[in-house]
């Protein structure tokens, strides 16, 4: 492989989050060696909350604790000013053909894909969701190289078991998406520094002024209502259920919730550099504090899932923390909303 | 969370990967550390699986007591839900639901048994020929 410029290799990057993780590693090929998961995170705005009205996900609440797919490439890529080409296909053999195209090419790809039949997943991981993301970037014999953020190294899947994920059924169907940098210019500090300003300004105005009680800060207290009543009114057996769906969409691979509040932090710290702003190091105090206090609910819930905390008090007491959790993270954006940092 | 706090309780992911976790340094700083899990998520994924295995067996039973099709028990043995099995088969969630009893399965075509069979990765005698 020839390595004299940097955008010739395909170096596997592997970050917390997947769509995080193939923005950097996109970015990074095409030379924006700047990019960093913190930064394609905050750039994107990805920190979010929602719990879906409505909806239901393996038979408990939907709840997302990051912004929609796909938006986080999106805007990282839009702030900086980098061209994106994304298809999708409603037939396969066209889907095939396309991704093949690009290998030949030599040009890495985004696919979501769904991860109920991810072959090299562990099966315990392997549910029905459709919004996972990875980078194919070659092909030996009938493998496809598979660069998947999550994990430690990169990886392969056969033609079929690519296909057979690219084209994952139910809510957010893949339907073959594949993305990826078109053009790339250099960048500037100065449009990364603008960069990040657009980006908190889009965070705030999602997690402060989204309409609705389900969504931002709010959301957050629309979850702890509910749970105040789903021991009288599930039972307590399926009451636990919903609270451990809450911690695995909060901490589990690739969806991290408590760990988005870090991440959060750890942008901030970046974005202090950036724009030489201690304000902003201050403020990713608050984020850490939040990710902290995500992780404590997440212990007390857990002591109710094993079944050690049964009564209605121990319900409350949950409610009462994510209450408090709401409260610092509401703060926290209102003080990144009166920061006037220019542009 | 400080580095030294990262949990490394080893989970349903310790032979496959690591986690890569934003975490304080001694200096209070960010940086990224390897965590093997964490016991609180690990049994919050045991017990989702607890609930799957229960669903399937209370499936399973149901078909042996022929209250409901074969249809309900592979749905539940491949972890899907309506709306996830009207997409693999393009059936509406409303037609799958008829699907479900016994007396309407037992006169489904060959076609559409051939859409669930793929959908749930099976024969379509296997299907048909599922009692419980």
């Amino acid at each position: 492989m020839n390595i004299d410029s940097q955008t010739d290799a395909f170096r596997h990057v592997q970050t917390a989050h997947c769509e995080n993780g193939v923005t950097t590693a996109l970015l990074r090929y095409h030379g924006l060696e700047f990019m960093t998961e913190p930064l394609a995170f905050g750039m994107g705005s990805g920190l979010f909350y929602i719990q879906i009205p409505f909806l239901t996900v393996n038979n408990g609440p939907a709840i997302s604790f990051r912004t929609m797919p796909g938006a986080i490439f999106k805007r990282t890529c839009k702030s900086l000013g980098v061209e994106v080409t994304r298809k999708k296909f409603s037939n396969v053999t066209a889907a095939e053909a396309f991704l093949d195209q690009k290998v030949k090419e030599g040009v890495p790809v985004g696919c979501q894909v769904g991860v109920f039949h991810l072959t090299y997943f562990p099966k315990e991981y392997r549910f029905h969701f459709n919004a996972h993301n990875l980078i194919v970037f070659g092909q030996e014999d009938d493998q496809y190289m598979i660069s998947d953020p999550v994990m430690e190294d990169v990886t392969t899947l056969s033609k079929a078991d690519l296909t057979r994920v690219r084209f994952a059924q139910g809510p957010l169907a893949p339907k073959g998406h594949i993305y990826f940098p078109e053009r790339v210019k250099p960048v500037t500090e100065d449009v990364i520094r603008q960069g990040i300003v657009k980006g908190i300004r889009r965070n705030v105005r999602d997690m402060l002024r989204i309409p609705g009680n389900f969504a931002g800060v709010d959301g957050i207290r629309h979850t702890s209502g509910h749970i105040r009543k789903w021991r009288d009114k599930l039972g307590l057996k399926k009451a636990s259920l919903y609270l451990g769906q809450i911690v695995r969409m909060q901490e589990e691979i690739g969806t991290g919730g408590g760990g988005f509040r870090f991440l959060y932090g750890a942008f901030l710290e970046e974005a202090a550099a950036y724009m030489q702003d201690d304000r902003l190091s201050n403020i990713s105090e608050d984020f850490t504090k939040a990710g902290d206090m995500w992780r404590a609910s997440a212990i007390k819930m857990a002591g109710v899932y094993k079944g050690r905390l049964t009564e209605q008090k121990d319900f409350e007491e949950i409610a009462d923390m994510l209450l408090d959790i709401r409260l610092v993270e509401k703060e926290a954006f209102q003080k990144l909303s009166g920061l006037n940092l220019g542009k | 969370m400080k580095k030294e706090d990262l949990p490394q309780d080893p989970g349903a992911l310790d032979k496959f990967t690591r986690e890569v976790c934003y975490v304080k340094n001694q200096d209070g700083k960010y940086e990224t550390a390897l965590s093997r899990g964490w016991e609180v998520k690990k049994q919050a994924l045991d017990s989702a699986w607890d609930d799957v295995n229960e669903r399937i067996e209370d499936a399973r039973q149901a078909v042996a007591r022929g209250e409901k099709s074969p249809v309900h028990y592979f749905m539940e043995l491949r972890l899907m839900d309506l709306p996830v099995l009207s997409g693999y088969t393009g059936f509406f969630p409303f037609f799958i639901k008829r699907h479900l009893k016994p007396s309407v399965f037992k006169d489904l075509s060959d076609r559409k048994l051939e859409k669930y069979a793929r959908a749930f990765d099976i024969s379509v005698s296997e299907l048909k020929n599922f009692k419980g």
